[in-house]
């Protein structure tokens, strides 16, 4: 852990615009501990009740390579902050680029101002804010050379360009084939007026595939990919050779499938991101945000069944590597373990700090965001339905004619709780058996009346990448679950 | 925070310093305040006050190189310039693009009014008094979980290290209310509306409160829905929702990287029914955000995508259009890779009806008000959909709510299904289009 350094003395406010803070410009580091405690301080004596700054810089770059040639290499730079002002419950977010004392000061001044309250007179005798020695997670877990770790240009345009010949052997009818990279190195710091300061370095990867196949009026479409929080090596140990045999089956399989036929059916979800029908459909409607809004069934039912006695479910920020793995939150608190629902009852909400105020729940650790533009709110993390006794065969033995949904596309939930999602590989199952491909599906129902219905789970949970938009932006997370049979669900199709 | 003139000024002295001799820079700043309440207070204020531009560069070879920055000081553009340089040794060495050839022709005048920002307090009075008159028109409407009062101004530019230097401003304020409905024994409901305008005093805070409540309180009585095939009407944000999913059927670069339903030679050919016609036209004077020059600095214009049923023109860049042996139309957004992308539609009537149908006196047709997650259920590469979505079964002018529901089909069937397109327009964000009379598609309900 890094040192702070000495604590903020009093201070006049009316000699504040000759401070002159040099903070340093490129790194988030102790000697940031004068300006932003000084700050809070003055939002305290202003009449705030608290106040929360968050300090990002962002360091991305992506890059795509089509068919045999990269197209696109966009390097991004982002620096910027957000003040969080509350009075009572009721807040204030206001955000800036400009990091200098200045520029910090004034997006403050503008958050006060917004909540009625004035920057104390002249001569006003204002204490900084105490912070904690700096909780330094970049230092302590020695991610200070993840960045310069990571690939370079150039070895990223070569992996994508070996990748995207791998596939175009190994796939037929390919119209079009794409392998996309992305590198996002995010720093933060969080400073807030009860004390919290802390600092953390993210290195979020992910590499791809999005293959287009057609003959004829048949087509099919396929993507995947692979995701990482914390390997710089991530992209150099690619198996893109695996991927790309997936890719190509599926997208193979898929060409010449027959839309599928609407109605209700048994079906049984696949492991990985399948996981996708449990955020969309319970995770989000487990957050505070929810809560806030009054528009989750579950507000009043914690300790209560939700769900099919045979469902216990996570969200943590803990396993290593994952997409919605954490070292802290975006409001400065360590990430944790939270137990979601209990063979079958709900246990716990995710919660953020202001979620947690108004609701009333404990906070988990959960208050996440896009970046420095959104105010944090209850976000998921890595997110999935535990593993249960059940083998494959006992599932699919179960279903005399329904859907395999093999592989997900994205989904989304409303304000009453409804869901729908896509599915993107979906088999046909007669009397236990796998039979036709099957396009076109979207699952739809609601929470409520599904859970109940997830009634047997496999043994094989694995887990996915994927991203999450929601009021704070869109945020990596990881989706997962076994193989699970949901009983009945309302199939779009044809 | 810097303004062009500066950031012109920083970008030549970088540039002559790093030796690189071609270069542009499109950029925007935006300064933004939103509300939302709760229950009469104040839920959450922000504001924000930021600037970001994207840097082209090309390297003495003509490869180019890109980056965006959100430092836009001298030390923040030198870096981006740098970066972009580094960048340029990995760029495409095939179709480079260059600047756009109509980047100094004069733009098209549009009357624009800058409203001032109104004080938050004014934002928060208007919405906690709109958000109480909702809540109070209906006793089953128990909650607004989704609102919004925002109000922006935004500075875009364009320059180039040939002298072009085009800047306008824009202010917006704009609403949106999801009312949600509670009774025992029912499932809750819910429905929206948004209206936005240049400025908060002219802003129909008063016709998004009553669509609201009109919509939200239409969705009480429900029944569920046969699955089948029906007539189905489409409202005008549900037909623009799926003509915007589908956008790659004329977008040029789609189509150069065969990511699209529509091939070069598609241009000419009958792809809807003759009753409809389409434009792009960021002109419009309904647009609230008229951009007169796009991210190329090209100025915009109105283009006609589909006329009677026939495609007559992509949508381009300079890029695509060099290759396409076309003109640019302005629907450039820079990038290491141009991508391009439609302003606001304009749909008319194409060839005149045969017959004119009208909700008054149709039986058993299903009227599509709202589509939802475009993002998931459509299949853009291969022309499916499959959405839930909000709307009504009619009967000779009585609507039902429908419970739950999807819509499915291919939008190419959809466009050659359309059997009228009603004469009076609705306004909305993404443009402006009647409603739409499509036969025989496939709905999921029980």
């Amino acid at each position: 852990m890094t040192l702070a350094m000495t604590r903020g003395t009093l201070l006049r406010s009316g000699e504040l615009p000759s401070l002159q803070y040099t903070a340093t410009r490129d790194r988030f580091d102790p000697t940031w501990e004068a300006p932003l405690s000084t700050l809070l301080g003055l939002g305290r004596a202003a009449g705030a009740d608290f106040i929360e700054i968050f300090l990002e810089r962002k360091n991305y770059i992506s890059c795509l390579a089509e068919d045999d040639a990269i197209t696109s290499v966009s390097p991004s730079l982002v620096t910027g902050a957000g003040v969080r002002v509350f009075v009572g419950k009721a807040d204030c977010y206001v955000s800036t680029n400009d990091l200098s004392f200045t520029g910090l000061r004034a997006a403050l001044e503008k958050g006060l101002s917004i909540m009625g309250l004035l920057l104390p007179a002249p001569n006003s005798h204002i204490s900084g804010i105490n912070l904690e020695i700096l909780r330094d997670y970049a230092t302590a877990r020695e991610k200070e050379s993840w960045l310069t770790n990571a690939s370079s240009m150039q070895e990223m345009g070569d992996i994508l360009l070996s990748a995207n010949a791998d596939l175009a052997k190994k796939a037929t009818h390919i119209q079009a084939r794409r392998a996309a990279y992305f590198r996002d190195w995010q720093e933060v710091m969080v400073a807030a007026s009860d004390g919290t300061f802390a600092r953390d370095i993210r290195l979020t990867q992910s590499v791809g595939y999005s293959l287009l196949c057609a003959d004829g009026e048949h087509r099919s479409s396929i993507n995947q990919r692979v995701g990482d929080t914390s390997d710089p090596n991530f992209l150099r140990s690619w198996r893109y050779q695996d991927t790309a045999d997936e890719v190509a089956e599926a997208a193979g399989k898929m060409l010449y499938a027959d839309y599928v036929e609407s109605g209700s059916y048994p079906i049984i979800m696949a492991n990985h991101f399948g996981g996708v029908i449990f955020h969309e459909a319970c995770g989000h409607l487990l957050e505070t945000t929810q809560i806030e809004r009054e528009t989750t069934p579950f507000i009043d039912k914690k300790g209560e069944k939700i769900a099919h006695e045979n469902l216990t479910a996570w969200d943590e920020g803990l396993t290593p590597d994952e997409f919605g793995t954490l070292d802290m939150d975006d409001e400065g608190m360590p990430t944790q373990r939270t137990l979601l629902i209990e063979n079958g009852v709900l246990k716990n909400f995710l919660a953020d700090r202001a979620g947690s105020m108004r609701t009333g729940h404990p906070r988990t650790g959960s208050g996440r965001r896009q970046g420095y533009t959104y105010a944090a709110a209850s976000r998921m993390r890595n997110t999935y339905i535990a593993p249960n006794d059940y083998s494959l065969d006992d599932l699919f033995a179960s279903v005399d004619n329904g859907i395999y949904c093999k592989k997900m596309g994205g989904g989304s939930v409303g304000p009453t709780g409804q869901f729908n999602f896509a599915v993107s590989e979906a088999y046909q199952i007669e009397n236990g058996k796998i039979t036709k491909p099957l396009k076109g599906a979207t699952l739809i129902g609601e929470a409520i009346e599904i859970m109940p219905k997830i009634s047997m789970s496999s043994n094989d949970l694995s887990l996915a990448p994927g991203f999450c938009g929601s009021v704070s932006g869109s945020i990596y997370v990881t989706v997962g679950q076994p193989h699970i049979k949901v009983d009945s669900i309302t199939v779009g199709g044809r | 925070m810097a303004n062009i003139q500066d950031i012109a000024a920083y970008a030549e002295n970088s540039a002559k310093k790093l030796g690189i001799a071609k270069y542009d820079i499109y950029g925007s700043s935006v300064d933004d305040t939103s509300v939302q309440v709760d229950k009469g207070e104040p839920k959450q204020v922000k504001a924000s006050n930021r600037a970001s531009v994207i840097v082209r560069v090309w390297n003495d070879d003509n490869l180019i190189g890109v980056t965006s920055t959100t430092d836009v000081d001298s030390i923040g553009i030198e870096l981006a310039l740098k970066t972009a340089y580094e960048a340029s040794a990995f760029g495409a060495k095939e179709h480079v693009p260059d600047f756009s050839p109509e980047a100094t022709k004069p733009t098209a005048e549009v009357s624009t009014t800058l409203a001032t920002q109104a004080p938050v307090a004014d934002l928060l009075k208007t919405l906690i008094a709109t958000e109480k008159e909702l809540l109070e028109s209906h006793s089953a409407i128990a909650s607004v979980p989704y609102n919004g009062l925002a109000q922006s101004g935004i500075d875009r530019f364009y320059l180039n290290s040939s002298g072009a230097l085009r800047s306008e401003e824009r202010t917006y304020a704009s609403i949106y209310l999801y009312g949600k409905t509670e009774q025992e024994g029912r499932k809750p409901r819910a429905a929206g509306a948004i209206r936005i305008h240049q400025g908060l005093d002219a802003l129909d805070v008063q016709g998004c409160l009553k669509e609201t409540m009109e919509k939200t309180i239409s969705h009480l009585n429900y029944e569920k829905i046969k699955t089948g095939k029906y007539r189905v009407v489409f409202s005008a944000e549900a037909f623009l929702g799926l003509l915007g999913a589908f956008s790659n059927l004329y977008n040029a670069q789609s189509i150069l990287d065969k990511l699209s339903l529509s091939t070069p030679d598609s241009l000419g050919t009958q792809i809807a029914s003759p009753l409809l016609s389409v434009y792009d036209d960021a002109l419009h004077p309904e647009n609230v955000s008229a951009e007169t020059f796009d991210g190329e600095g090209t100025p915009t214009r109105r283009i006609p995508l589909i006329t009677e049923g026939v495609l007559t023109n992509f949508l381009h860049s300079a890029g695509t259009a060099k290759r396409l042996n076309a003109q640019p139309t302005g629907h450039a957004s820079i990038g290491a890779k141009v991508s391009v992308s439609p302003h606001f539609y304009h749909v008319v009537p194409g060839q005149a009806a045969e017959q004119a149908y009208s909700l008054d006196d149709a039986e058993n047709v299903i009227l599509i008000d709202d589509l939802q997650a475009l993002h998931a259920g459509v299949s853009a590469l291969q022309g499916s959909f499959s959405l839930p979505f909000d709307g009504w079964l009619v009967n000779k002018g009585k609507r039902v709510s429908i419970e739950s529901a999807t819509v499915a089909g291919d939008f190419r069937d959809v466009l050659k299904s359309i059997i009228f397109v009603e004469s009076e327009p609705e306004i909305t964000p993404g443009g402006v289009c009647p409603r739409i009379w499509v036969d025989d598609l496939s709905i999921t309900g029980e």
